[in-house]
């Protein structure tokens, strides 16, 4: 009980901090940071508010912390479908996808069936897409078409139903669920952290760019100052964590901060590919949800697996 | 009432759609609105995407052969107070353009899709001449150009089941038939107004 309140104080009090960063960024123009990045780093920053809100639902309702990531997720997958060009053919296993294969991943976490909802959609699904794709009988681009719609698919739903089934992992009965909550805390303020870290060092120490034309601002700097102060803030934090010592929990914030670069990475090439001819009229209206979980989806599956080989009974 | 709220909200939770207005704004005078067609849902779309007041004053013109088959269709246009055309039997005598004249009189707007049919891609079809008739007869009518966009992905022509990616509607800046403009060049004006606010 004592370690849930000292969590939830640490982070609202690290948030806090960045909210008001935010605000004293914007109003003065120090260091020469121009305004429209101070804006991202405060949408980002309110992105981030509403998820501590949704996981701090988990210490009261575990189901309702999955029904949010469900609609959080089905609403990733409608913009990522959005952005990325489908044809007539498509329709009616998009239509599986929508509604019965997201629904059904984010009932079976809730059901706790990790036998089942861990295979559903690299094995089920993977194989129904291509063969209702080809029933439909439009051959045009048939490979490129199919890895999209499975793309989506495990990228939006079956990665990000990894965070909440942090919460039906097993540590033994001394520690309890509140555990758990405390985990998947832990797990997000570790992603949102690592986010907003490599962003700093990208900008006070930033000089070698990892890839020009997939984001213009990710470097190396940013990247190895980030994780590694990650891995400071997450060894701090390793008495809410089911992790024993000090360094596996900063190992495991390492891990973390790695995962969710390569995840903002990733949605970045998929936008510098797709992003000009889309998203401006479409989703501009709706905040890019897609935007701010990227680096929640690449880290939840890999952190959850590793906890659960090594810690978990 | 009921039926209205209930389909507007499903329309808008499937298409998910964002209203746009680009050099132009909602307003009760007379207008005549007209988009590209490519979904069922595209009258719904446009409809409820205005503010309740200019609602109110708006009739959608439909197709009288589609809307009257069975009762739920034939519930929906009277819902959303449509305006049934027999696009089968035009007349002389009874030219579909008179009574949508009629029927607004100097109060109501008008949504059509002067395409005349749903399109299977995200293509703008060739005009029909609908539109020019009437602002020839009604010069001072505001003329709206709409542009629906994904809605084909959405519920393309032919399917049932739509699938809930997001969609688009864009209101433009109005244009008026100019003195003595010859009906093509007017229509492939209407036209390309329509199709400039797609990359907007």
């Amino acid at each position: 009980m004592v370690q849930d309140w000292a969590l939830v104080g640490v982070v609202l009090g690290l948030l806090g901090l960045a909210t008001l960063v935010g605000h004293w960024l914007r109003r003065q123009a120090v260091f020469g940071v121009d305004p429209q990045v101070v804006d991202t780093f405060n949408a980002r920053i309110q992105a981030w508010w509403f998820f501590c809100l949704v996981v701090a639902v988990a210490f009261f309702s575990p189901w309702l912390t999955v029904l949010l990531f469900g609609l959080l997720s089905f609403w990733a997958l409608r913009e990522f479908i959005t952005l990325t060009p489908s044809g007539m053919g498509d329709h009616r296993a998009l239509f599986w996808v929508f509604f019965f294969f997201t629904p059904m991943q984010f009932i079976l976490v809730a059901r706790n069936n990790y036998e089942l909802y861990s295979v559903m959609i690299p094995v089920y699904a993977f194989l129904f897409i291509q063969a209702r794709v080809a029933i439909s009988g439009e051959s045009y681009r048939f490979l490129e078409r199919v890895a999209k719609i499975q793309c989506a698919l495990m990228v939006c739903v079956y990665c990000l139903s990894y965070a909440p089934a942090l919460l039906y992992l097993n540590f033994g009965d001394d520690l309890g669920k509140r555990a758990n909550a405390r985990l998947l805390f832990f797990f997000i303020t570790i992603v949102l952290f690592s986010e907003l870290l490599q962003f700093v060092w990208g900008k006070l120490q930033g000089k070698h760019i990892i890839a020009e034309s997939i984001d213009g601002s990710r470097t190396w700097e940013g990247l190895l100052g980030g994780a590694v102060s990650t891995g400071l803030l997450g060894s701090t934090l390793y008495w809410a964590t089911p992790f024993q010592n000090w360094w596996v929990s900063a190992a495991m914030s390492l891990l973390i901060a790695v995962m969710a670069s390569a995840g903002a990475m990733t949605m970045a090439a998929i936008k510098s590919d797709r992003g000009e001819v889309r998203s401006g009229t479409l989703i501009e209206g709706h905040g890019g949800v897609l935007d701010r979980i990227d680096a929640v989806c690449f880290a939840a599956p890999v952190f959850f697996h590793v906890t659960r080989y090594f810690f978990a009974t | 009432m009921i039926t209205e709220t209930l389909l507007t909200w499903i329309a808008r939770f499937i298409s998910g759609v964002s209203v746009r207005w680009i050099d132009s704004q909602p307003d009760i005078c007379q207008r005549v609105y007209f988009a590209n067609h490519t979904s069922h849902l595209d009258v719904i779309l446009v409809w409820s995407a205005l503010p309740t007041d200019v609602r109110r004053l708006t009739r959608p013109i439909a197709a009288k052969d589609y809307w009257t088959s069975g009762f739920i269709r034939r519930h929906v246009a009277k819902v959303y107070n449509a305006m049934l055309i027999d696009r089968k039997e035009i007349k002389v005598h009874q030219s579909p353009i008179d009574l949508m004249l009629r029927e607004i009189g100097n109060t109501h707007s008008l949504i059509l899709f002067p395409e005349g049919g749903r399109r299977m891609d995200e293509g703008v079809g060739e005009f029909k001449s609908g539109l020019y008739y009437l602002s020839k007869k009604r010069p001072e009518l505001e003329l709206i150009p709409v542009y629906i966009n994904n809605m084909n992905r959405i519920l393309p022509r032919g399917e049932i089941l739509p699938v809930p990616l997001l969609s688009s509607v864009t209101f433009g800046p109005p244009i008026w038939l100019e003195a003595g403009e010859p009906k093509t060049d007017f229509l492939v004006r209407a036209r390309e107004a329509v199709l400039r606010l797609k990359d907007r």
